[in-house]
């Protein structure tokens, strides 16, 4: 269950860029490849944000889609799953999106 | 509280020196307590990288809101400081080896038994974590390696911060091996860079040969996969090829070593692995 672990990181981060600021929503990006799960960030959010600036903020998440590219026949794919594997049946690939964890914005009121 | 990890009943660090000592005076018990407010302390290189909180855009208020353009790795500070621990053991001339497995793999086994068998030849000290308990700890440290055990209470996985403080306590010399057992468990450690050389990945014959196409982000980042318990195999349903296939599926590179910590059947590929990749100690 690192997920509680990463929204506690998450409130961390935002309240140490934005002392005392009240947050309203924080928008998260959790990468198809990033090994994190997003209804579980959800399930934690508002237990993790209770008492802090964060508290009844919205939660939005967009989850970008894996892009990979396969270093044998040079092809790029969306992985079909968590298994990185080339249609071409290599796994000698290199992922090119879909692995970031990131907040990209918050909104303040 | 740290950044990342969710043991909010805060994490405890214990050092356990070495049993068969040399020199030290080895006082027992508690080194300090989960805070990492101290971060800055380390004489560590300072890195500050391209994550560094620097810049706040802002963009313009819509009603009574107003957007703040952060970009920012959630896991940029356990990052920042996996790295500086990583400076730090290359410039000490250090080697430290991530452990990952599940529960009951043999990682302890494994651990006591290379600390038994390199007595001598090369020093190995381990940063031992576990939720609860110091009994991993005091079986390798009755082995002759020195220990620091770092209970993560609610946490599932070690992070940066204690991995650096563990190094600290421990005070590892130039040419050696530091070891750090992962809490056991092929999920969340994945995520967690400590600022290690190279990851291990236990993967036991009485576990599925599936594991690695089952924990692809674990599998997938292993430098070395052990195959534990191999005296075991003729009494269990594992198929040794068919897991070096799964392994090839998820990592073209890792290399398969398989062994018996318990018999010490092939267990000399393991330790060759380990002193190849130990630096020489320094002048």
């Amino acid at each position: 269950m690192h997920e509680l672990a990463i929204t506690e990181g998450v409130v961390d981060a935002v309240t140490g860029r934005l002392p005392g600021s009240k947050i309203t929503c924080v928008r998260l990006e959790i990468g198809a490849l990033s090994g994190v799960v997003a209804d579980s960030i959800r399930f934690c959010f508002d237990l993790v944000t209770e008492g802090t600036d964060l508290q009844g903020a919205r939660l939005e998440i967009t989850e970008p889609a894996g892009r990979c590219k396969c270093r044998v026949c040079g092809s790029e794919f969306e992985p079909d799953g968590p298994i990185l594997l080339c249609p071409c049946g290599s796994a000698d690939i290199s992922v090119l999106n879909g692995q970031d964890l990131k907040i990209t914005s918050v909104l303040v009121a | 509280m740290c950044a990342t990890c969710g043991c909010s009943g805060g994490a405890v660090l214990q050092l356990l020196p070495a049993a068969h000592n040399h020199g030290h005076s080895g006082a027992r018990g508690h080194v300090s307590s989960h805070e990492h407010s101290h971060d800055h302390e380390h004489d560590h290189g300072h890195d500050h990288g391209h994550d560094d909180p620097g810049h706040i855009h802002i963009q313009g208020p819509a009603d009574n809101e107003r957007t703040v353009i952060l970009q920012q790795k959630v896991l940029a500070k356990n990052d920042e400081i996996a790295e500086r621990t990583r400076s730090w053991l290359r410039a000490r001339g250090v080697l430290a080896v991530n452990l990952m497995s599940s529960p009951g793999a043999g990682k302890t086994t494994l651990l006591e038994r290379t600390a038994r068998d390199l007595a001598g030849k090369l020093r190995l000290s381990v940063i031992e974590g576990d939720q609860e308990t110091a009994l991993d700890g005091h079986r390798i440290q009755a082995a002759g390696a020195a220990v620091v055990q770092i209970n993560t209470g609610a946490g599932c996985h070690l992070d940066a911060a204690m991995v650096a403080e563990g190094l600290r306590a421990l005070d590892p010399p130039s040419g050696s091996i530091v070891v750090i057992e992962n809490v056991g468990n092929l999920v969340c450690p994945a995520l967690f860079d400590l600022g290690e050389e190279a990851k291990v990945v236990i993967s036991s014959v009485t576990e599925g040969a599936d594991k690695p196409v089952k924990y692809p982000n674990m599998f997938r980042q292993a430098d070395l996969v052990l195959v534990n318990k191999t005296d075991l195999l003729p009494y269990v349903d594992f198929d040794v090829r068919s897991h070096a296939a799964d392994l090839r599926r998820v990592s073209p590179t890792a290399l398969m070593v398989q062994l018996s910590a318990t018999t010490g059947e092939g267990i000399q590929a393991w330790y060759d692995w380990l002193r190849r990749r130990t630096p020489a100690p320094l002048e």
